[in-house]
């Protein structure tokens, strides 16, 4: 295993070269100036030409790839031209709140997704399997974006049950500690505000978590029904065990092994969904100041956002990588 | 030649005809969405009752009536002709964006899988970086450097997804290429370039097919989506995406500007995504004994 381990972590050092090698060139070396498209069309070539030179950009590119790499290294991204804050604390900033965000979708998608997963599979073909897959096909044919809305419109605005955006209501934020409005308000003692926090967080969570939820409903569903099928399940039932701890002990504890899998690879998922989501709900978190950051050229912090997403991604990915060898030995010896 | 092409075993199994796949009343579903898409493209300038750009201030923001079957926007534009429209650039973005990502990926897949050793390690090592980024992320530093536009947005999804194709069919070739009828071209000396597109290419069609139907409908939701995030179709193009953008303003007094290009993307998606999963289970045996 822990060679394994080692191997997988050389690998992880190498993707992330290469991520950081593609954020680098996709950003410097396509089409467009950088010093133009930040000096607008009206900018003279020698402001132009001036601020290519304390950009770095008239150094050769290797040089600018290596100085940025060692940069990125300290997490100095260069100061954000929006804010004028270093880029990466701009980022660090809005990072829990998307963290907070994909948890909480996370949760909606597994708490939905194993149960109605395993009971469409033990009653296979039924009426309630059919219904379930029919709307799990829906779930991952919905647009994130549009879905949000419908949420907002009906639970927000016709049923009024629910809040439609913001973190808190406004002049009610528990004091930042970790940047998650939940996490804070326990941390703070202020046990009133959790309800509170829980409460803006049901919608985005919802839509972010619809379509991890359809998809880990089908793949439970999937598993348990290849599993019910093998030979120690067989075993099981021969002996003459009840089916609920046929199910349970025997079929869904191995079927669960590739769907923890599932749910690990789920987080890009929901990293790209939050980009959506956070707009849709007004959430000051990483998504939006991307997008921002992107509408606005503010590349420094396109940069940081990018890489501290990416290495996010890989590093969960990684995790997922060794609890799933961890799982399951055969993966170890391959 | 020809010899090898006489004695060349097929490597897949034999296998029902393509239109069998219809027997399944899923694909059947499918199928027809997709194809009253695909001929809503070709008729919209002749059913869309208004021109998509034409303003009416005087009808602005109209709910859905026997006038405005989709009801109007802010600018008082009819809301059916332009989800009609949108029918055009939805189909634009999945031949531009799938189409790049079906060749990139293919060739990359292809040589990968074909010449194997350190070009596979190689161009895998690409892919693995190019998948270490949430997809939408990715597509959305592509759009940043070239600049938003619909175009651009295109050519990002398309780059996004040439990862998945490249691994599918490297897959495809590594089981193709060491079958009889691949090592005989060889033998007589087939050049690679010649064996890769006559022989093993053909012959890792199948997922080609199935992986571009599923994207197709993957494809359409990402375009829009950039659009939605304002760095795709600019207005005042009647792209889903963008429509929905613009509706979103005024969505909790006017609903049905943001409603119909999102039921309208809800569709497609669904029509692909039945289909490629019909055509999934109908290739692969295992699926089709369950």
């Amino acid at each position: 295993m822990t060679q394994y381990i080692i191997r997988r972590i050389i690998q992880l050092a190498f993707v992330l070269v290469g991520v950081s090698v593609v954020v680098f060139f996709t950003l410097h070396v396509l089409p467009g100036d950088v010093a133009q498209m930040l000096l607008g069309d009206r900018a003279t070539t020698e402001q132009v030409a001036r601020l290519r030179h304390d950009l770095g950009l008239d150094q050769p590119i290797y040089v600018q790839y290596l100085r940025f790499a060692a940069d990125a290294l300290d997490g100095d991204f260069g100061m954000s031209l929006h804010s004028a804050h270093p880029a990466f604390d701009d980022v660090w900033y809005a990072f829990p709140i998307t963290i907070q965000l994909s948890i909480a979708a996370l949760f909606v998608a597994v708490a939905g997704g194993v149960p109605l997963g395993v009971l469409a599979a033990v009653w296979p073909l039924s009426r309630f399997d059919n219904t379930v897959m029919t709307v799990t096909l829906f779930g991952v044919s919905m647009p994130i974006f549009w879905l949000g809305l419908m949420l907002i419109l009906v639970f927000g605005a016709t049923l009024d049950w629910l809040p439609i955006g913001n973190l808190m209501p406004t002049g009610m934020e528990p004091p930042r500690v970790t940047g998650m409005s939940v996490v804070d308000s326990v941390l703070t003692g202020r046990l009133n505000l959790i309800g509170l926090s829980l409460y803006h967080l049901v919608l985005p969570a919802c839509t972010l978590g619809t379509i991890p939820m359809a998809l880990i409903t089908r793949i439970t569903r999937s598993e348990m029904l290849s599993m019910r099928s093998q030979d120690h399940v067989r075993t099981a039932r021969a002996k003459g065990l009840s089916e609920p701890r046929v199910v349970l002990k025997h079929v869904l504890r191995n079927a669960l092994i590739p769907v923890v899998t599932v749910i690990g690879l789920q987080l890009g998922l929901l990293l790209s969904g939050a980009v959506l989501t956070e707009t849709i709900f007004s959430l000051p978190g990483l998504g939006r100041l991307l997008i921002n950051a992107i509408l606005n050229r503010d590349y420094p912090v396109v940069q940081a956002a990018a890489l501290l997403t990416a290495f996010v991604f890989v590093v969960v990915n990684l995790v997922v990588d060794l609890s799933y060898a961890y799982l399951d030995p055969r993966i170890r010896y391959k | 030649m020809s010899t090898v092409e006489l004695t060349a075993p097929s490597p897949a199994p034999s296998r029902p005809g393509i239109l069998r796949v219809l027997r399944r009343p899923t694909a059947r579903v499918g199928a027809f969405i997709v194809a009253a898409f695909l001929l809503l493209t070709v008729i919209a300038p002749e059913i869309a009752p208004y021109d998509p750009y034409d303003q009416d201030f005087g009808a602005a923001l109209q709910a859905p009536s026997l006038d405005h079957f989709f009801g109007t926007d802010q600018y008082g534009r009819d809301e059916l002709s332009r989800v009609l429209y949108g029918t055009r650039t939805a189909l634009l973005s999945i031949l531009v964006a799938d189409g790049i990502a079906l060749f990139l990926g293919t060739m990359l897949g292809l040589i990968a899988g074909f010449y194997g050793k350190w070009v596979d390690s190689a161009a895998m090592r690409l892919v693995d970086v190019l998948l270490a980024f949430p997809y939408l992320l990715l597509a959305m530093i592509i759009v940043a450097a070239l600049g938003p536009s619909l175009f651009h947005s295109m050519i990002a999804i398309g780059i996004v997804a040439t990862p998945v194709y490249a691994r599918v069919i490297r897959g495809q070739v590594l089981a193709v290429r060491t079958t009889e009828f691949v090592l005989a071209a060889r033998a007589i000396g087939g050049s690679a370039g010649r064996i890769m597109l006559r022989h093993v290419l053909p012959n890792s069609f199948t997922p080609i097919l199935v992986m571009a139907t599923l994207q197709a409908g993957t494809v359409v939701v990402e375009t829009a989506g950039l659009s939605f995030l304002g760095m795709g179709a600019q207005p005042p193009s009647p792209d889903w995406g963008s429509v929905l953008a613009e509706g979103q303003g005024y969505f909790l007094t006017s609903w049905w500007i943001a409603t119909f290009p999102g039921l309208a993307i809800f569709m497609v998606v669904l029509g692909f995504n039945l289909l490629g999963d019909a055509l999934r289970d109908h290739f692969d045996p295992r699926r089709r004994k369950e």
